[in-house]
């Protein structure tokens, strides 16, 4: 019997300590603890050029993590790309002026939504719409661009 | 006559593998039949559990601990190189979440648990305890293979959570401790690219899979065993090989699925 007794406390801990590293893994490693404050809500903006912004991307105000990029549709009427921004509950006072850009972070790092604050008195809610949009930069845009003005210097 | 020689042997070769899947899944048909069965009767499963679980757990936790360190180390290695050695909780997290938790932790189980349930039955079969089970009207696959099967599906994710997560903490003491990463950045940048269903669940999904297959096969091995010594020994290295291969092809057949795009 007290053998019987043993296996079973033993089997009981294992079966605790694998639990313990499944909560360790959501709560510590994962973001789980980050999407438990509720699910959040969400904002829509329109670009002319997403770069290679992808869904997941953080979404940042001041350069704090506030949500995330939920999803990526294309609109076929004005060939822009609608990004629909999940926006933690917690942060609720984004000013309706709010300007939207797409940045890069670091040179060869993953592009991110900034959003800059503007002075409105009135706050975005859920499934609002942000009018002030900046398209991502494209490298080789701006390369051209660059080497065309450098062109029409030369021919002055 | 003599030229269809060849061609014969590899039908009979063929056909030899065929029926041999086919008793495979008929062994697993009666195995999973006898759950309700099983669960009347929790003590059987939990004397699988210990001695599949919880005689695991001291391997699966220094192994992991030291794959983590492992891993800590090289990714140091080659993240510094770019000045992104903040990116290593990252890279060591996802790498034991999505991959080698599971997979090590199958092939760990294969070869410390797996080789004995194959010997074990083959064992029993070699030494007629099965056909004596059978004498007295209790259905052998019922009465030991099916606790030995659940046994093995239930303590494969938990052993898989223990080895990711003590490998997470190896790669932070190398890491963290030992190499200078900031504590804040690793544990940051962890949270906010490991994504609990994406990377989390799916790694748990992955290692019930292997589960289901490292006690399937050493099950299938055991019991379709030739019962002699020689046949016994042959079964149990059979068992091991065919369950490594079985894991790492089927992981990268779920890793495409999950991962794939």
């Amino acid at each position: 019997m007290g053998t019987t007794r043993t296996t079973e406390i033993l089997v009981g801990a294992f079966i605790a300590a694998g639990c313990l590293a499944l909560f360790f893994l959501a709560m510590r490693v994962s973001n789980l603890s980050a999407a438990a404050n509720g699910d959040g809500y969400a904002l829509m903006a329109r670009f002319d050029n997403i770069g290679s912004l992808k869904v997941r991307s953080p979404v940042s105000m001041a350069g704090v993590r506030l949500g995330r990029v939920e999803a990526i549709t294309f609109d076929q009427d004005s060939y822009q790309a609608v990004v629909t921004l999940r926006i933690d509950a917690g942060y609720d006072r984004i000013p309706a002026d709010t300007f939207a850009n797409i940045y890069t972070a670091g040179l060869l790092g993953e592009q991110y939504v900034a959003l800059d604050p503007g002075g409105s008195p009135d706050y975005l809610g859920d499934g609002d719409q942000i009018e002030h949009t900046q398209s991502a930069l494209v490298l080789e845009r701006m390369i051209g661009q660059f080497l065309f003005n450098k062109a029409a210097e030369g021919s002055e | 006559m003599m030229l269809l020689e060849p061609l014969a042997r590899l039908g009979r070769s063929g056909l030899a593998a065929l029926a041999g899947i086919g008793r495979a899944n008929l062994l697993l048909a009666a195995i999973v039949a006898g759950l309700p069965e099983l669960l009347l009767k929790p003590r059987l499963l939990i004397a699988q559990l210990y001695s599949i679980g919880v005689l695991s757990v001291l391997i699966i936790a220094v192994s992991g601990f030291f794959v983590g360190m492992v891993l800590g180390l090289q990714g140091y290695y080659v993240l510094s190189q770019f000045g992104a050695a903040e990116s290593l909780g990252i890279m060591v997290a996802a790498s034991l979440v999505r991959e080698l938790g599971p997979v090590v932790t199958a092939l760990l189980v294969a070869g410390r648990a797996g080789s004995a349930l194959t010997a074990e039955i083959g064992l029993m079969k070699a030494t007629e305890q099965l056909s004596a089970l059978e004498m007295m009207a209790v259905d052998p696959v019922r009465r030991i293979l099916t606790p030995r099967f659940f046994g093995g599906v239930l303590a494969m994710p938990l052993l898989a959570a223990m080895f990711s997560a003590l490998g997470v903490l190896g790669g932070w003491f190398v890491g963290v401790g030992l190499l200078g990463v900031d504590d804040g950045a690793f544990w940051g940048q962890t949270q906010a690219k490991v994504d609990f269903r994406e990377d989390v669940l799916n790694g748990v999904i992955k290692s019930i899979v292997f589960g289901v297959v490292v006690t399937w096969i050493a099950l299938f091995q055991g019991y379709d065993a030739t019962p002699t010594s020689a046949g016994v020994s042959r079964a149990t290295t059979r068992s091991v090989v065919h369950a490594a291969l079985a894991v790492l092809a089927l992981d990268f057949v779920l890793t495409a699925l999950m991962f794939g795009d």
